[in-house]
């Protein structure tokens, strides 16, 4: 029960900080993502607030053996770039572009009613499932052999099942 | 360069950071929306308490905006509903395709110098501009 109340507290300061960077606001998003035009170099600012932060507490919190809550990290290992990587990655900035919605602040927005941001969830929700269903279908179809993987993480970390970064 | 808001942004951002931080210091997980909300979609056993909670986080701090400052959702360009779902369709596969989103890949995948993750970002940051180039130069303004 504290891993799950330390969740929703994180996830209420995730979406402090989204709102007060601007990120809920598409206009702000585009805007910086239209260096070409009007740019507004904001979400940069963003970029920078969070790593800087996260960049040193994530080297201070895996000093310790475990999480405070939980046995183990969860923290991805894969090192390889592939095709699915690129091109999902591709999508993604194209969908964000068009939409000026990235998961966390559509996601967010979703308490303000507005119909253009359920509209987005909802298929952004089609769109992951979707992703499923073909990934299912795919790995049925053909027998794969097990994908490479870089099990390395501190020793007292096990490696994780999937090849998730996210 | 009008409504340039880098201090606010900065502050914001270091609470993202700090949310993360604390993401992984009490659960020991990544604090990645895209994955987050998809490993809902495929609930497993002891996985789905925290990710449910997190949303449930980002919801209720909506709900506070929404109720004492609404502005932080003003939507000032509207797009058609058929460029909306289009967008949300892309978002949805492409961060369950490439593992993450700007939260994952572009925050926690970066603040751990992971390869993938700064590549990840290049490339979404590259479609995304070329998108918004396309979109408002070459086709005259939002779909």
């Amino acid at each position: 029960m504290t891993s799950a109340l330390a969740a929703f507290v994180a996830g209420l300061i995730f979406a402090i900080g989204l709102a007060i960077s601007g990120m809920t606001q598409p206009g702000k998003v585009t805007a910086f993502l239209d260096i070409f035009g009007n740019w507004d170099p904001s979400l940069a600012f963003v970029m920078m607030g969070a790593i800087g932060v996260h960049v040193v507490l994530y080297r201070v919190i895996r000093q310790r053996a475990t999480p405070l809550f939980v046995s183990t990290f969860s923290i991805p290992t894969r090192s390889d770039l592939d095709l699915r990587l690129l091109g999902g990655a591709a999508l993604f900035g194209v969908g964000w572009g068009l939409g000026g919605f990235c998961p966390g602040p559509a996601v967010t927005s979703l308490a303000s009613g507005k119909v253009p941001v359920i509209v987005f969830v909802g298929a952004m929700l089609v769109g992951m499932l979707l992703y499923k269903f073909v990934d299912r279908v795919r790995s049925q179809a053909v027998t794969i052999s097990p994908r490479q993987e870089s099990h390395i993480v501190s020793s007292s970390t096990p490696a994780l099942e999937g090849p998730q970064d996210a | 360069m009008e409504n340039f808001t880098p201090v606010a942004s900065l502050c914001g951002g270091m609470l993202i950071g700090l949310s993360a931080s604390l993401l992984l210091l009490c659960d020991g997980k990544i604090a990645g929306i895209s994955g987050i909300v998809g490993g809902l979609l495929s609930p497993t056993q002891n996985d789905t308490a925290w990710r449910a909670f997190f949303v449930v986080g980002l919801l209720t701090g909506g709900l506070l905006f929404s109720l004492f400052t609404p502005q932080v959702f003003t939507l000032s360009v509207t797009r058609s509903t058929s460029t909306l779902i289009l967008a949300g369709l892309l978002v949805g596969f492409g961060t369950r395709l490439g593992n993450g989103c700007t939260s994952g890949h572009g925050v926690c995948g970066i603040s751990r110098f992971s390869v993938r993750s700064i590549v990840a970002t290049v490339m979404f940051m590259t479609t995304g501009i070329a998108t918004v180039y396309i979109v408002s130069h070459l086709l005259g303004g939002p779909l």
